[in-house]
Parts: structure tokens; C-alpha cells; sequence
């Protein structure tokens, strides 16, 4: 196949001609986009590495940005009071953010795709004891739970913040799947595949699953917004990741001491990250849910 | 509707693995001494059934940091964190269904259009950015509004509130407001889906051909059949609005349970945190069953056997 034919497909498909011909989609996954460049070049992008003692000063803590009076070129968003950069905290913060947001969605997604698929085709004491936990869970909140775990852990670093959103977080996706998986399980069609002769194995993974997956894909992307905010949530509370990784939630609420003394750029700038990052993946996920929702498209 | 309810009795306390977790670091975490003295030099599973069966007398054990009984500690909090959440709670309720109510009215109206962005705007805002947000425009710039603490406050018995005093009032509103955001956005959204669908339907119609007052057919008629929905998410999401009570009391430096919880986790102080958890789950389950009676009482199809 030639590369004309390949794009020429491509066009042609109706999700990217939809997704072409809708601006505030193209408008949040360019914004989406342009945040993951940032985030991984944030090494070579960034004026200085943040978190590397030697290239710190003291000296310059708390600078307001480069275009007031004070300000130096060097550090173009202002200075916090250790004398780290705001801007290369920023990129270096939103590798984490991203990271953990793209982690944690992918983990659950797969562990409650496992979970609510063995739940909803076998039945039974199994099916009945992973909804017993899923209601658990799902009582006390996502927030709640991940704080608690937190809580609990002896130390806290990137994968523990990582592991306890996702002990709390697979809920949503194992009963969205379930509940797909009880709709399909009597369809002719796994009836069918069932008479000849496809294991439990095959049924699952190549009859139901592929049937059960548009709306997992939405349940991701807006998932991956509430992810993002609980990670800068949990850092601003003080038991996400510790003080010596990079974090928006972190630097934020570093900078809110120093609101009263009117140095808002510590705040204002990493604030105004995490709100454009999860406005612009909640444009994203807005159209993908009109998208894969066949109700709706009929109404329209 | 009783089976469910059975169902969640049960798992509720039958099996608590945070708790268990909780348990098990905490007896990593001490030194020997400190171990025999609390008792927690014994196995695993016996410190559990002596846990349970004095959380069960409403014993819950000593604050390792302050000494004092760590659900009494707990409980002095209490009334700070439950005014707050009320006044969050009542806030999102009246602002979210009415508006809700209002932009259903007139879906296409620019007031709808300004309403429905800004409810985007609350669910896409963290709640501590909202509440840094509100401190900066109301404390520091315009100086209206105090920006921490829980101001003058009154004892009624055994009772310390704060929403006697103007002092206390000023003090509430930005907390309160931080707070009840996202729900509001939630409750708004809700309403306004639930009220679109009702409003279409044959016995509004029939409604305001008997000629009925418009405040009649909208709330009686419509608002009353949305309201299950709505009130359902409102008491399913209630343990969001604790975790969200930890944020606001730690952006305010509230004296309530959630900022207790916080000092508790930096120190290490396992029994308050414990306690906590216990307090949470039964909070949460209260709330449940509260919902649970609501229905009845909004819909009187819905029978308890």
C-alpha cells in the first residue's frame, strides 16, 4: 500500500473527519500536545534543571517575572524562595503530572478491564466479591481513599502517589465493562462463537471486548483530567510525590505562603498550567463522548 | 431496595482492608518499646480483633502525639468540619438545582450560556486552586473577607459553633464557597439534563393546560420527579465532599477534622488516622441510608419492605 492510499484512508475515516471539522477538539488536543512536547524536551527546553543543587542560587529567590521591575531575563515567570526558575519548575512539573496521569489511566484501565470482564462472563462468588470491594472503593471516593492510603504509606514517592489513585481509581472502568460484558454474554454472537468451539479466552478478548471498548476509551480521557488535578491535589495537601520531585500541586502550595505578600506569580503560573492542561483534555474527551456515543448521534 | 442496603451493611463491616492496612504500619512503624507499651508487639490479627472489639465500645485507642483519646480528639473537630460542610452542602443545593432550573428554562438564553461555562469552569478547576483563587480576589486584593482561621465562636453545650457570630460568618463564606464548587457544577449539570427530559413530557403538558401557576407545574411537577437523580449523586459523592473538606480546611487553616488528619499524617499518629477512617465510613453510611429514606419520601412509589 502507498503512503497516498494510507492517507487518503485516513481522511476518509469518520473520526478524523469529524475530528478535523470540530475546533475545540483540534483546539485541546494541539494544547494537549504542545504540554506533552513541553514536558518531554523539558530538559533541553528549560533555562535550568530545578532540582540540581549546583545550578541553584540562593541568591536569586523570589524574583517577579522578567517584565517587572526586578525581574531578570535568566528567569523569564520569576523565581520561588529557593531560587528555582518558575518556568523550568513548570516543565519539569508537568512530566510528572503527565506521567502519572498517562500511568495511572493506562494500569487501571487494563486492571478493571481484567477484573470487570472475569466479574461480568463468570458470575458467581467471583463476580460477587470484586463488586463487593468495587462498591467499597467506590463509597469512600476516589480522592478520599487515594488521601487515606497515603496516609498510611510509610514513604511517598512517584509510584506510591501512582499506586494508590489506582487501588482507587480501577472502579469505574471494571463496572463500565461489566456491565457491557452482562449485556453482550447471551448475544447471538457469542452464542455462536461459543458453539464453534472459541474458549472463554477467545470469547472474551476477540468477541466481547472489542464491542465493550468505546466507551472505555471516553471513560480514559476524562479520566486521565480527574488524575491529573488528583495528583496536584494530593502534592498540594503534602502526601503526593516529595518535596524533591517537581510537581504543579507542590509548587502551588509553596507559592500560596507568599499570596499575602503580593508575590502572585508563584501561584498564578503553575495554576494556570493545570487549569489549560485539564481544560484542554476535558475539549478532547467532550468530543470523543459525542463521538462514541451512537445515542447521541441519533438525536442529532 | 432492602437487599442492597443489606449488602453494604455487610461488606461495610465485615471487611475494612483499610483498616487492616493502617494496623500493619503502624506496627512497623515504632520503636520496640513504644511497641509493648501500645500493645502492638502482639500479632497481626489479634491486634485487629482488640481494635474492633474496643472500636465497637467506642474506644478507638490514645493519639500517640497528644495522648489524649484519639476519638475525642477527633470529635472536638467535629463541629467546625460539619458547620462547613452544612454550609457547602446547602449552598450547592439551592445555587446548583435553581440554577439548573433556570438554564433549562431557556437553554439557548446567554444567561444559560454564562451559567453553563462557568459550571465548566468549576469541574475543571482543582478545588484548591478555586479556593487560592478566592483568597487572592477576597482577602488580598479586595481585603473583604478574612483569609484563615474560624473567627469568634460560641459555646452552645457541648457544641462550639462559629455561625453565631458575624465574626465567625465572614470567616465561613470563602471555606464554604471552595467547598460546595464542584458539587454546585455537578447538582447544576444534573439539574439541568433531569429537567430538560421532564419538562418534554406528556404530564407537563397536561399541567400547564389545566392552567396551573408556572411555579406550580415547574416545582412541584417537574423539579419533584428530578430531584431522586439529583439527590442520589448528592449522597453517592459525599465522600468526594470530605476529601475536598481535608483541601479547603488546609487551604484555610480550619480547625476541623480534615486538617486534623493532615498534622496526623505528617506525624505519624496512627490511632487519629484510624479513627478517622472508622468516622469516615460511618459518615458515609449515614448518608446512604438518609438517601436511601429520602426517596421515599420524594417518591412514594418506592416502598421499603
Amino acid at each position: 500500500m502507498t503512503r497516498g492510499v494510507m492517507s487518503k484512508r485516513l481522511l476518509n475515516n469518520a473520526y478524523v473527519y469529524s475530528f478535523l471539522r470540530d475546533p475545540s477538539a483540534l483546539a485541546g488536543a494541539c494544547l494537549m500536545a504542545f504540554f506533552a512536547v513541553c514536558a518531554l524536551t523539558a530538559p533541553w527546553l528549560a533555562p535550568m534543571d530545578p532540582y540540581d543543587l549546583m545550578t541553584i542560587d540562593l541568591g536569586n529567590f523570589l524574583l517577579p517575572p522578567a517584565w517587572m521591575e526586578g525581574g531578570s531575563l535568566a528567569f523569564p515567570l520569576g523565581t520561588d524562595d529557593q531560587g528555582r526558575g518558575i518556568l523550568s519548575t513548570i516543565l519539569f512539573g508537568l512530566q510528572t503530572s503527565l506521567m502519572v496521569g498517562f500511568t495511572v489511566v493506562l494500569v487501571c484501565s487494563v486492571a478493571g478491564i481484567v477484573l470487570g470482564m472475569a466479574g461480568g462472563y463468570y458470575g458467581g462468588l467471583l463476580d460477587a466479591v470484586i463488586m463487593r470491594c468495587a462498591d467499597t472503593v467506590f463509597s469512600f471516593s476516589t480522592t478520599l481513599l487515594a488521601i487515606l492510603l497515603l496516609g498510611v504509606f510509610e514513604s511517598r514517592n512517584i509510584w506510591t502517589v501512582i499506586f494508590a489513585i489506582c487501588i482507587a481509581g480501577w472502579v469505574k472502568y471494571a463496572r463500565t465493562i461489566r456491565g457491557s460484558v452482562l449485556e453482550v454474554r447471551e448475544a447471538a454472537y457469542v452464542t455462536a462463537a461459543r458453539a464453534s468451539g472459541a474458549g472463554d479466552f477467545r470469547i472474551l478478548f476477540r468477541h466481547i471486548l472489542p464491542n465493550a471498548l468505546p466507551p472505555i476509551f471516553v471513560l480514559m480521557a476524562v479520566d486521565l483530567a480527574v488524575v491529573i488535578m488528583l495528583e496536584s491535589t494530593l502534592s498540594f495537601l503534602g502526601v503526593g510525590v516529595p518535596i524533591t520531585e517537581p510537581s504543579l500541586g507542590m509548587m502551588i502550595s509553596i507559592g500560596k505562603n507568599y499570596i499575602y505578600a503580593g508575590m502572585w506569580w508563584l501561584v498564578a503560573f503553575p495554576g494556570l498550567t493545570l487549569i489549560l492542561l485539564v481544560v484542554a483534555i476535558n475539549l478532547f474527551s467532550d468530543w470523543l463522548r459525542d463521538e462514541m456515543n451512537p445515542k447521541l448521534a441519533r438525536q442529532n | 431496595m432492602a437487599v442492597s442496603f443489606i449488602c453494604f451493611l455487610i461488606f461495610r463491616f465485615t471487611g475494612d482492608p483499610v483498616l487492616m492496612l493502617a494496623g500493619k504500619y503502624a506496627t512497623q512503624q515504632e520503636r520496640e518499646q513504644v511497641r509493648i507499651a501500645y500493645g502492638l508487639d502482639r500479632p497481626f490479627y489479634v491486634q485487629y480483633a482488640s481494635f474492633l472489639g474496643n472500636a465497637l465500645q467506642g474506644n478507638f485507642g490514645k493519639s500517640y502525639i497528644s495522648q489524649t483519646d484519639a476519638l475525642d480528639t477527633i470529635l472536638e473537630r467535629f463541629p467546625a468540619t460539619f458547620e462547613l460542610a452544612l454550609s457547602a452542602i446547602l449552598i450547592s443545593f439551592v445555587i446548583g438545582v435553581s440554577l439548573g432550573v433556570v438554564v433549562s428554562l431557556r437553554p439557548g438564553g446567554w444567561l444559560s450560556r454564562v451559567i453553563m461555562a462557568g459550571s465548566l469552569g468549576g469541574i475543571s478547576v482543582p478545588t484548591f486552586l478555586m479556593g487560592i483563587l478566592w483568597v487572592m480576589i477576597f482577602a488580598v486584593w479586595l481585603e473583604w473577607l478574612p483569609p484563615f482561621g474560624r473567627g469568634e465562636t460560641v459555646q452552645v453545650g457541648r457544641w462550639r459553633t462559629g455561625l453565631l457570630t458575624l465574626d465567625g460568618i465572614t470567616h465561613i463564606i470563602m471555606p464554604a464557597l471552595t467547598l460546595c464548587g464542584y458539587q454546585l457544577a455537578v447538582l447544576l449539570r444534573l439539574t439541568r439534563a433531569g429537567m430538560r427530559e421532564v419538562l418534554g413530557e406528556e404530564f407537563i403538558k397536561t399541567a400547564w393546560a389545566k392552567g396551573l401557576s408556572p411555579f406550580k407545574v415547574i416545582v412541584k411537577h417537574a423539579l419533584r420527579n428530578v430531584l431522586i437523580p439529583v439527590i442520589t449523586i448528592a449522597g453517592l459523592s459525599f465522600g468526594e465532599l470530605i476529601a475536598f473538606s481535608i483541601v479547603t480546611e488546609s487551604i484555610f487553616q480550619w480547625p476541623g477534622m480534615g486538617s486534623l488528619l493532615l498534622v496526623s499524617i505528617f506525624e505519624n499518629d496512627h490511632p487519629v488516622i484510624v479513627t478517622y477512617i472508622m468516622l469516615a465510613a460511618v459518615i458515609i453510611l449515614g448518608i446512604n441510608i438518609l438517601v436511601d429514606l429520602a426517596y421515599g419520601w420524594l417518591n412514594p412509589r418506592i416502598q421499603y419492605d
